[in-house]
């Protein structure tokens, strides 16, 4: 069977910096993957490469048995990008955003027709954001930004769905609601890669989990990924247990 | 005298027809572009751009090519020598910016120089709206039709750009294209409006509009048409001073735009200062209370 994600070998520099080394993933349809990391672990040049924004130096990636480049094409992946990353000042509306979701949907002028205003509609259904459609984006709680976003890749009909650090800045509640959600999206065949520091949430949202540190390190359960010494290992903190022992 | 003779008198003059004309086309292409500018963070290079197309027009002025081209031509060369600059020595982009735009200009300035025209050298930094031939017109005309035609139709891609432009790439457009496009749209444009305000103001009409809409909505589709009628209706007006207090025109433009926007940087009712203190006043009041 293809898999969804499909990332062999793949290596990445930055100049002289290494960011990915030779990592490899593979993740099958309708999976949530968790992955952990610290800063600078090659996170977001893994997602990066999967959206074909960097080109790997060594190795490929296939979504679903196409090339980056087909899979942009159809629509396939959307991105939910971290919050520092996004100008919440932007006067635009839940709605204006998720529309962009079928951006790729649409002729030249980009021009919704009446499809893509029931996908929209939709979405911010399913993401419970209907009586927020035309709020400014920069009025929202930090739940309902990333629903916003999650919103948009479900107007797109994307079916991969990367995450970068969604429950940054989200209050317990809203990560429970997004995280319902990307179980049911799961269950409806979309594949799901989320970057996250909250350990504590993993085992609730993931099917699986990688451990990256610039190359996967382990693909196993969140309980595996988990295991102190496994963490120590992407955390560099073997040094610290050590010298803790010699105590 | 009447209001209606106030308005027309102007009118009687064909140099003033064209005047008017030639403002209002470039103030309205100007405001359309200056809305992504300033939200994309772009102001900067909008003055860069504005500035280094000069020697692009001088030489095209020279080999006999379309003004249009050369201003185009020169409008990516400072582009791509920012970018060189910046990403090839520790040099930082606003100081890039700096050291590109201003030795362009002044190549501009000293080929204008040597180079024998009836083109005066102060029409071109500070305009010369008042002495626009039939043929600047056509250009102006032309030139305007086009790029505000292609920021409309692209509107939205633009807006996706210069919002999120990761996104944009995800769904399979072509951000770098995007950028690349807007930026030759604004070499265009600083040639629409070099001959109404001159080269020096052209950065005002670039970023004032955009910002002082940005002041007064949070919807960009607004944005779009807040900004262009509030910078015709200050060129008009504009213009009017200039013809009736006898003083510079592209100044006295360029000065009605800055007053717009200090009034709705003052009073605009979500984003003003005097609004928002207001509110802040009201709930201090209503906590106290």
């Amino acid at each position: 069977m293809t898999a969804a994600i499909d990332v062999d070998a793949v290596t990445v520099h930055y100049g002289a910096v290494l960011a990915l080394d030779q990592a490899t993933l593979r993740l099958d349809k309708g999976r949530i993957c968790g992955l952990v990391g610290m800063n600078g672990s090659g996170k977001s040049t893994l997602f990066k490469s999967i959206m074909g924004l960097v080109k790997p130096d060594a190795g490929t990636v296939t979504i679903a048995g196409d090339t980056p480049a087909m899979a942009r094409r159809s629509g396939a992946v959307s991105y939910v990008p971290q919050s520092e990353d996004v100008d919440w000042q932007f006067p635009l509306s839940v709605q204006d955003v998720v529309m962009m979701g079928r951006y790729g949907h649409m002729g030249i002028s980009r021009r919704p027709r009446k499809a893509d205003r029931l996908a929209v509609a939709d979405a911010m259904e399913r993401v419970e954001l209907n009586d927020y459609a035309h709020r400014q984006i920069g009025q929202l709680s930090g739940g309902q930004k990333k629903r916003t976003f999650v919103a948009r890749g479900i107007a797109q009909e994307a079916t991969t769905l990367l995450l970068d650090e969604p429950f940054a800045g989200v209050d317990k509640r809203s990560e429970a609601t997004i995280c319902a959600l990307l179980k049911e999206l799961a269950g409806e065949g979309a594949t799901i890669l989320v970057s996250t520091h909250d350990l504590q949430a993993l085992p609730e949202l993931a099917d699986e989990a990688v451990l990256l540190m610039r190359r996967v390190l382990l693909h196993g359960t969140p309980q595996d990924v988990l295991r102190p010494e496994n963490l120590a290992l992407a955390f560099g903190l073997d040094v610290m247990s050590r010298s803790g022992a010699a105590l | 005298m009447s209001i209606f003779e106030f308005l027309l008198e102007p009118l009687d003059y064909a140099f003033m027809q064209r005047a008017l004309a030639v403002t209002v086309i470039a103030s309205v292409v100007c405001a359309v572009l200056s809305c992504w500018l300033v939200l994309i963070g772009w102001s900067l290079m909008g003055d860069a751009v504005s500035h280094a197309v000069l020697p692009g027009v001088a030489l095209a002025y020279i080999v006999g090519a379309p003004f249009a081209l050369g201003a185009v031509l020169f409008g990516f060369l400072a582009v791509a020598l920012i970018g060189a600059v910046r990403d090839t020595s520790r040099v930082k982009e606003d100081a890039a910016i700096g050291i590109v735009f201003t030795t362009l200009f002044a190549l501009g300035l000293v080929l204008i120089s040597v180079t024998p025209s009836q083109t005066d050298l102060t029409h071109i930094i500070f305009g010369n709206l008042l002495g626009l031939s039939h043929g600047d017109l056509v250009q102006v005309l032309l030139l305007g039709a086009v790029t505000f035609a292609i920021l409309v139709i692209k509107r939205k891609d633009f807006t996706l750009y210069a919002f999120d432009p990761t996104h944009a790439h995800a769904i399979g457009l072509n951000p770098r294209m995007l950028g690349a496009l807007l930026l030759g749209l604004l070499a265009l444009t600083s040639v629409v409006a070099l001959q109404a305000v001159g080269v020096v103001l052209v950065v005002a009409m670039l970023i004032i509009p955009g910002a002082t809409a940005y002041l007064l909505t949070d919807r960009f589709g607004r944005m779009l048409v807040l900004a262009p009628v509030i910078s015709a209706v200050c060129a008009v007006v504009g213009l009017y001073a200039s013809y009736y207090l006898d003083a510079a025109s592209g100044g006295m433009v360029v000065l009605s735009q800055g007053a717009a926007f200090l009034v709705v940087y003052l009073f605009s009712p979500r984003h003003g200062l005097i609004s928002a203190r207001v509110t802040a006043a009201k709930r201090r009041k209503l906590v106290a209370a």
